[in-house]
């Protein structure tokens, strides 16, 4: 896989993972042409098109738009699945996923995604296991917690 | 799993991603993002030394707006010293922040990798897995160098942890694909293939992924694999769908890994062993028939994953394509699937299909789904299905199915979509040249390609139809006729016009029997649409009349008459006039012996690959089809006048025999390879070349212009490179009495040149009659030079020597490299040129039109880059470029002030070289 972005109905960007080098500036410009090509097409439309020299593999999750770019030999429909199994994965993790779930937890949505998918191929499909993962670094993340100081006051109501 | 706890999240955070999604507009949001990244910026720089807490949420706010598409400049510093903490929290945000911002500071990777250093080595395995996430994300070759040799380490050593051992697996697998000589895996490549036998499947199935790479690359060393990998997938595929536990997605056993397991064995050929061999067939068997057991789940990801699994099985069995049992089994497979509710489905199996076609096992069995493939063009919904159909229809073509697959492909182009439209003609025409048994079927297919789709009917393909016609004699009478009546078409495309004009002025005698065909009854259908046309078919339609002068006597009088006209000796376009100036000359001195000579019909073409099927082939894809055009244009885009690709100090330079007027071509035709038609040997040739030393002269003698008028209208192909025509050409020579084929003796030698150095290719010392040969100069500027040079051809002609001297079209511009600079450094360097002699200016008269667009050409066919809001007044022009020469460089500015009102122009150049200045100088004043 060379990349998959995560976006709007609405066309707003809500994840984005690159397996290659590229400039911000060709991203970008992927990123539009793509939003635009894949939010053109109907609801009854097949989930795979050709775009480039590579195949686009999408599927529409309620108001988001879960898009992967993979090479020609790659399997269509396996990475269809890959994109259900990342979507069970944050439903699990997050209690029924919603689109804010993502904007507000974008660094969590990154994180899982990285035990699942590793260099754009699949590192781990059991659903246990990735979740195992997540939880066991969730655990460390509350032991140091609570040992940090308490935190100002403004800090709490978020001011800083 | 504990829902997420909001108070473990950053609260400053998620008070400013919801600050950002208040914001009504983008300025308000641009506003608010400055005013985080002023406080963050100062919380950096402050005095107060952050706690990892507010250092982390800091980092992740800059990541957030700059996932927002913001660009950020700051704060990898920081990030890097989260690396280094202790908790894991933090460490984990600072590689995430790393991983998406990747930095080239070498101070900073230095600092990075010195932190995934002592993770690595932590022997803690979440930190571990963090460490290889980030080399794995990052994929830098600076990562490559430090970690390349020790990964494989971590990946076989038998007390790491499995998750550590999938994250190595994957993360080496990443530093191949960027760094693969950094990547040895010599002593480790039998633990790493021993990997499939892993217990833990989570391993095998990131392991399999670094295995497939590799053994793409390195066959042999990993073909142990082939045995392994058959084992493992007859395990996964025999067992009970419940037997792997959590690997069992939807009722399918491992479908992941049974596909990457598939994937594998494709880097192979079929396994030699009988008993592996036996064992995989077993396998792909059982994967076929379970695709006809009803299925255990009615969820769609049931049958996806299943279904990926056949998929990934029939493509074995197309890249082993020595089972035909197998192979008709899973072409059925595909046809049942060809009918599916699945849109998905259908989409895959006619692309699959598509590679069944081409085996020679199932070829026939394609076919028989013919009528279900047509139906899926005509009723799919979807333009990616159809297209997908399209492909299979020319895939699955035959001799034996031709006519209807062209019919219908043709059917199909009336309402296809436009982004189909350029392929799908493409393919009608070749399929039509393919397998046509007659050639009026083919002349009526490429016909029907013009009237349906003429917008998308590139040169190639018309170009085509006019080769194979001229090379056919028992189809030029029915091509006539059929074009004729073509013509008749109240509005008829601009392509029918061309091909019409081209066949009718070679053939059009073969229906002037018929009197509703008559000469002149043809004349005037053609004539009807010269005004409609553009400049490139009006030019090739001058050439058609004058061949009609040439065919029918009767219409010389008529057509002198158009040629006279203003219109058209006096047209603004110089290749028009050129042409009305010299045809006229030609029909009223020549003796109709010399126009019979000079006018004579085309010889074959030497027979070659189609260029419609190169053009097929570079053309992949409808993403490609932009950059396609881009090349096309670029290489018709003509480098005599400084185009496009050429190397910094060498201009391969020439004139074509092998143009037709391109589309490109742009008003003066400057920087077209259309006029560069003209043969070195024809003096009044050299209309493009705008800047030569020749000039337009007056039109020489009648017989030199023939291998102009030849060039012009050859149908071929631009090629890539700009050849000169040798002479040598028998037409060319003086008209003979001798019936004997002129035997002529062709030898070019090159003025002794000192400040080029040209290149040439030998020639053969014979040039048998009726015969052209190329010979392609590449000239090399050793240093600035005046005069053009002179190439002269000696050959021997009917026993006779013949000397011919001509001056080369070649000027110093001809090495100019295009620069861009702005406003500020274009004056800068202007100050810099300011020695007197450095300075060239002349004061001039306007000898032609002062308008803005033709100017524009003329300076841009000149080399350089002509430069936009550099000057303060608009009206004036400035250019920029640099002569390369061997010895040097020569910047060149030139700045052109038009002053329309006295219709008068001032030129000055500033040139690093005097003598360059003084020439540029010389050469540019006459052309405006």
């Amino acid at each position: 896989m060379q990349f998959m972005l995560l976006f709007s109905r609405q066309g707003k960007l809500r994840l984005q993972k690159w397996y290659v080098p590229l400039s911000d500036k060709e991203k970008k410009k992927i990123t539009r042409e793509l939003v635009q090509t894949v939010l053109a097409r109907k609801p009854k439309m097949c989930s795979f098109l050709e775009w480039r020299d590579l195949k686009i593999v999408y599927k529409r999750y309620a108001s988001l738009y879960f898009c992967c770019a993979i090479e020609d030999q790659d399997n269509e429909l396996i990475t269809l699945e890959i994109i259900h199994r990342y979507v069970e994965l944050l439903d699990k993790y997050f209690g029924s996923v919603c689109e804010l779930d993502i904007i507000f937890n974008f660094e969590k949505a990154y994180f899982i995604l990285d035990e699942f998918l590793l260099g754009g191929e699949a590192q781990e499909t059991s659903k246990k296991n990735v979740l195992k993962a997540i939880e066991q670094a969730d655990l460390l993340q509350e032991d140091a917690k609570d040992a940090e100081t308490p935190r100002s006051v403004l800090e709490e109501i978020g001011l800083t | 799993m504990p829902a997420v706890s909001k108070g473990d999240g950053m609260r400053g955070l998620a008070v400013f991603i919801s600050d950002i999604r208040n914001c009504k507009s983008k300025e308000a949001e641009i506003k608010r993002i400055n005013k985080e990244l002023a406080n963050i910026r100062s919380k950096f720089k402050g005095d107060k030394a952050l706690d990892g807490y507010s250092k982390k949420k800091y980092v992740c706010k800059l990541l957030f707006i700059f996932l927002l598409g913001h660009d950020i400049d700051f704060g990898h510093m920081e990030a890097v010293n989260l690396l280094s903490s202790n908790k894991y929290t933090e460490k984990q945000i600072g590689y995430l922040f790393i991983s998406v911002l990747v930095n080239s500071n070498s101070e900073l990777i230095r600092l990075i990798n010195n932190a995934i250093k002592n993770d690595l080595s932590s022997r803690n395995p979440t930190f571990m897995c963090l460490a290889l996430h980030c080399i794995a994300n990052v994929g830098s070759r600076e990562m490559a160098e430090a970690f390349a040799s020790e990964i494989p380490r971590i990946l076989v050593a038998g007390d790491t942890m499995d998750s550590v051992k999938q994250s190595a697996a994957l993360c080496l697998l990443r530093l191949y694909k960027t760094s693969p000589d950094l990547v040895l895996m010599g002593e480790w490549t039998s633990r790493v293939v021993h990997l499939l036998n892993d217990q833990h499947m989570g391993v095998v199935t990131a392991a399999i992924s670094l295995i497939t790479c590799l053994s793409q690359k390195n066959p042999d060393e990993f073909k142990t694999c082939v045995s392994l990998a058959v084992s493992r997938l007859s395990r996964i595929v025999s067992s009970a769908s419940t037997d792997l536990q959590d690997y069992t997605y939807y009722f399918v056993p491992a479908p992941w890994l049974s596909c990457k397991l598939l994937r594998l064995l494709q880097c192979y050929p079929p396994p030699e062993d009988g008993a592996v061999k036996g064992r995989l067939v077993e396998c792909l068997e059982t994967i076929l028939n379970k695709a006809q057991e009803p299925p255990k789940s009615k969820k769609v990801q049931h049958s996806n994953a299943k279904n990926a699994i056949l998929f990934e099985a029939i493509s074995l069995i197309i890249h082993y394509d020595s089972e035909p049992n197998l192979l008709v089994r899973a072409c059925n497979q595909l046809g049942q699937f060809l009918q599916h509710r699945e849109t998905n489905l259908r989409y895959l199996a006619l692309e699959s299909m598509c590679t069944l076609a081409s085996s020679e096992f199932s070829h026939e069995a394609v076919k028989t789904h013919i009528e279900t493939v047509i139906n899926a063009l005509k009723t799919e919904r979807d333009v990616s299905v159809r297209q997908r159909a399209a492909d299979l229809l020319y895939a699955m073509c035959d001799r034996s199915n031709a006519k209807q697959i062209v019919a219908e492909m043709l059917s199909y182009l009336e309402t296809a979509d436009y982004s189909i439209r350029e392929e799908m003609v493409l393919k009608v025409a070749i399929l039509a040249e393919k397998y046509a048994v007659d050639y009026s079927w083919y002349v009526d297919t490429i016909l029907n390609l013009i009237r349906i789709a003429g917008d998308y009917v590139s040169e190639e393909v018309w170009y085509r139809v006019i080769q194979i016609v001229i090379n056919r004699d028992d189809v030029q009478g029915y091509a006539a006729k059929t074009v004729f009546e073509a013509l008749q078409a109240p509005a008829c495309h601009e392509n029918m016009v061309k091909v019409g004009g081209y066949i009718l002025g070679e053939f059009g005698n073969l229906i002037a029997g018929d009197p509703r065909s008559s000469p002149l009854v043809q004349f005037n259908l053609l004539h009807s649409k010269f005004h409609l046309c553009s400049v490139p078919t009006r030019a090739l339609l001058l050439s058609a009349y004058i061949k009609f002068i040439n065919l029918f006597p009767e219409t010389k009088a008529t057509i002198q008459e158009v040629l006279r006209c203003d219109s058209q000796i006096r047209n603004s376009d110089v290749e028009l006039q050129q042409r009305a100036v010299e045809y006229l000359k030609l029909s009223s001195i020549a003796s109709t012996d010399v126009l019979a000579t000079v006018l004579e019909e085309m010889p074959p073409f030497p027979e070659r690959e189609s260029s419609i099927l190169a053009k097929l082939k570079k053309k992949k894809g409808p993403g490609a089809v932009s950059v396609t055009e881009l090349e096309d244009n670029k290489r018709e885009g003509g480098e005599l006048n400084g185009g496009g690709d050429r190397g910094p100090d060498t201009a391969a330079m020439a004139a074509s025999n092998a143009s037709t007027p391109s589309p490109s071509a742009d008003l003066l035709g400057i920087r077209s390879a259309a006029p560069i038609g003209a043969a070195p040997a024809n003096a009044g040739s050299l209309l493009v070349d705008v800047f030569s030393e020749a000039g337009p002269a007056a039109p020489s003698a009648a017989v030199n212009d023939d291998g102009f008028l030849r060039d012009l209208e050859q149908p071929t192909e631009t090629s890539d490179s700009l050849l000169v025509e040798g002479s040598g050409d028998s037409d060319s020579a003086p008209p003979s009495e001798d019936p004997a084929p002129p035997l002529s003796e062709a030898d070019e030698l090159l003025n002794n040149w000192p400040k080029l150095n040209v290149q040439t290719k030998p020639v053969e010392p014979l040039v048998e009659g009726g015969a052209q040969i190329q010979q392609v100069l590449n000239i090399e500027c050793l240093t600035d030079f005046s005069d053009a040079p002179l190439l002269n051809i000696k050959f021997r002609y009917g026993g006779a020597l013949q000397n011919l001297t001509l001056k080369l079209p070649v000027t110093i511009n001809k090495f100019f490299q295009p620069t861009e600079m702005t406003s500020h450094d274009f004056f800068q360097r202007w100050k810099q040129l300011s020695q007197p002699q450095q300075e060239a200016q002349k004061i001039f008269k306007a000898n032609h039109s002062m308008d803005t667009e033709v100017l524009k050409a003329k300076l841009l066919g000149l080399g350089t880059a002509l430069l936009d809001n550099v000057d303060p007044n608009p009206e004036n022009y400035v250019c920029a470029g640099v002569i390369q020469t061997k010895g040097q460089q020569v910047g060149c500015l030139l700045r052109l002030e038009p002053n329309a009102q006295a219709q008068m122009y001032r030129l000055t150049l500033r040139c690093s070289k005097d003598s360059v200045s003084r020439r540029l100088c010389e050469l540019l004043a006459e052309q405006f």
